[in-house]
């Protein structure tokens, strides 16, 4: 995309629009990696997204590293805490953003609690996203009973809130969460933090299934995936699958590694899951 | 304290709002996962208390468990040192486990048990709250997981050891600064995977709504029974009420009472640490910014992007970044005033209350100390003023004779 075209551009939530049909065209269900900015530094992760790109993701969300994490495991807290210790700051997220935008070709979401986008000021904050090219947010800690300001912000900006829901959130309130979504549902596979796990929950395919009857926003399944067989197995029932936790904890295990080196491994775990996202013609 | 807002109409003491709103502070900043629990949880809370029952199990434990009324105490020594007003100390520090910390858990357990929940977790810094949450789940059957931060689990090792003498598993917490607040943050991870089955009792007027205000409510006794025994002992009201104020529960427990009584002056006491340079003090309402920690909106030590300060108080249970929403807005509003006062100051009035009345404070309590001595000798004798003496000083005996070089006897160390 060329950078003109940000001026200009269409609602970011259209071109979310735009590329879940386009995927389910080809058959297949979004790839939708997480890293942490900053992780171990900026130009780490500029590469990183670019790596994703080539891979094969449809989609990333780039974590925007906080001091005090609730919603994640030991992995991501890790993460946010070495980008911290390095020097991360908002004003260096935006800018590898800007450049990360205008060199890939997927669209970037930033995964921020909203304790930083409080503190920055909700206008500034989505401004400053926008003009990075970033697609929208996912705010791990923000209900829907608080997020009328940010909502009405992303709204004005075309930029896309997506909304999570979990096993612990009852059907009504599901339904509810859905209806204000944007871009995408977050659906969380289990109640707990980020981080990777072996099974799938029990039970999972079908609130799937149920969510898919009750709202038309693509269904993105994250939280504990980690392997092409439970990427496959989400892929079947929802619209994208979020790896989060094992693609951080790649990251974290080769930082020793020359880059060239542990960039190729990143690109064949990532390609991996990304063929496990086309669904098997029945 | 400059007000910010203008005092609003109806009375101070008519919050929260049905969205746990004290003002523009407070609310519910929590991953989806938790709201379920949160509505659960207030729902329980407001059966309860409508519950004629549940309100007399929770009288019935606070008079023969806990030994409330705790008394209202003439300090005349201390009174005749600052040489001005009277002092008066409210001995919560008399309460079953040693502070004001065991109305909240007692009350909380209690509602653990009407949800069903039979697992606890809790926070711990000074391990006040520890305790108390060990003993009421030692007291009424239920498994207890405490988290503490590594650094606390050092500086106060006697309740450490006390809780795990009461079944209790304490769980030291390593990540970043090793206190208070990375013992919450590790609660809350622990509350996300496990919350259908395990309540989360809180130990400060913190966190997302309702715990602000069901916190409050259960330490409200402490207020409640200051007005009361003010008015048989000395006829009227005191002039002054001071507290000491982390995340600020013994605060609100004893300031909520009286802040509709607007002729009586309320002093939080923050922990001003070293100095009050950042990552010096411990002291948000004096120094911090409106922002967002462990569920809500209140005054945080925080940097310019909303990253979370490090912070320094020699005491365990101040030494939190936070505080509770509903100081922040009696800060804004006016009514409470907040000042702190340093580590060194501190340790001066644990000293002198040790010497001159027979009590050893609770290192945070001996903020509000500090600052309750120098004020009475500005005041006139015929004032009156009330000290919440929140907790004893017993957990803090070792810590103070290392930081003073002095071996575990109280003499100085040859070595």
């Amino acid at each position: 995309m060329s950078a003109s075209s940000v001026a200009a551009s269409p609602s970011k939530v259209s071109v979310l629009a735009d590329l879940f049909a386009a995927l389910k065209t080809q058959g297949r269900a979004a790839l939708a990696p997480f890293v942490t900015a900053g992780d171990p530094d900026m130009e780490t992760t500029l590469a990183v997204l670019e790596s994703l790109d080539r891979a094969g993701a449809s989609l990333c969300e780039l974590g925007v590293p906080y001091s005090d994490p609730i919603a994640d495991g030991p992995v991501i807290q890790s993460s946010y805490t070495r980008a911290l210790a390095t020097g991360f700051t908002l004003e260096r997220l935006f800018e590898v953003s800007r450049q990360a935008t205008q060199r890939v070709k997927m669209p970037i979401l930033a995964m921020a609690s909203y304790s930083l986008i409080y503190r920055r000021g909700i206008d500034r904050f989505v401004a400053d996203a926008k003009a990075a090219g970033l697609t929208g947010f996912v705010v791990p800690d923000l209900p829907i009973e608080e997020s009328d300001q940010l909502d009405a912000a992303c709204r004005q900006a075309g930029l896309a809130l997506v909304r999570l829901v979990t096993p612990t959130t009852p059907p009504e309130r599901a339904e509810a969460i859905a209806r204000k979504s944007t871009g995408f549902l977050y659906c969380v596979s289990v109640a707990g933090v980020t981080g990777a796990r072996t099974d799938l929950p029990a039970g999972l395919i079908e609130r799937v299934k149920w969510l898919r009857t009750k709202t038309d926003v693509p269904i993105l399944v994250g939280f504990g995936i980690s392997s092409p067989e439970q990427a496959r197995a989400v892929a079947k029932v929802a619209d994208g699958v979020i790896v989060g936790s094992a693609v951080v904890r790649h990251l974290a295990e080769a930082a020793n590694q020359p880059r060239e080196a542990f960039l190729h491994g990143l690109e064949g775990y990532v390609g991996e899951l990304a063929a496990a996202t086309v669904r098997q013609s029945a | 304290m400059t007000p910010v807002t203008p005092i609003p109409a109806p009375p101070l003491s008519q919050v929260p709002d049905a969205l746990g709103r004290f003002g523009r502070f407070g609310g519910r900043y929590v991953p989806e996962t938790l709201s379920a629990a949160l509505e659960q949880l207030e729902q329980a809370y407001n059966e309860a208390i409508a519950d004629p029952a549940f309100t007399a199990e929770l009288d019935g434990l606070l008079g023969a468990f806990v030994g409330r009324p705790t008394p209202l105490l003439f300090a005349k020594r201390l009174t005749e040192l600052a040489g001005g007003a009277q002092i008066y100390f409210k001995r919560e520090d008399l309460s079953h486990t040693g502070a004001h910390k065991i109305n909240n858990t007692l009350g909380q357990g209690l509602l653990a048990i009407r949800m069903g929940k039979r697992r606890i977790i809790a926070e711990t810094g000074a391990g006040q709250h520890g305790v108390a949450t060990a003993t009421a789940c030692a007291r009424f059957g239920l498994d207890c997981v405490v988290y503490m931060g590594a650094e606390d689990v050092r500086r106060q090792a006697p309740n450490v050891r006390n809780m795990r003498f009461m079944g209790a598993e304490v769980r030291p917490v390593e990540s970043g600064s090793r206190t208070l607040r990375d013992a919450i943050n590790e609660a809350m991870r622990d509350w996300m995977g496990s919350v259908e089955t395990t309540h989360y009792i809180i130990g400060s007027v913190v966190g997302p709504h309702p715990f602000p205000r069901i916190v409050r409510d259960f330490q409200s006794v402490i207020g409640r029974e200051t007005v009361e025994q003010c008015r048989r002992q000395l006829g009227r009201l005191p002039d002054t009420v001071v507290a000491c104020v982390g995340g600020g529960s013994n605060a609100a427990g004893m300031f909520y009472p009286f802040v509709d009584h607007s002729d009586v002056r309320l002093v939080g006491v923050e922990a001003g640490g070293r100095s009050g340079r950042p990552g010096d003090h411990a002291a948000s309402l004096s120094y911090g910014s409106p922002g967002i920690l462990h569920g809500s909106l209140s005054y945080v030590l925080q940097d310019v992007d909303g990253q979370t300060a490090d912070v320094h108080s020699v005491s365990a249970g101040l030494d939190y970044p936070g505080v509770g929403p509903e100081h922040s807005y009696w800060r804004d509003a006016g009514r409470v005033e907040y000042t702190s006062v340093t580590d060194a100051e501190a340790l001066d009035a644990f000293d002198l209350v040790a010497q001159r009345e027979g009590i050893l404070p609770a290192l945070e309590t001996s903020h509000a100390l500090a600052w309750a001595m120098e004020e009475a000798g500005r005041r006139p004798p015929e004032e009156i003023l009330v000290v919440c003496l929140s907790g004893r000083g017993d957990k803090d005996a070792a810590e103070i004779a290392r930081l003073r070089g002095l071996s575990a006897d109280g003499t100085a160390a040859s070595a």
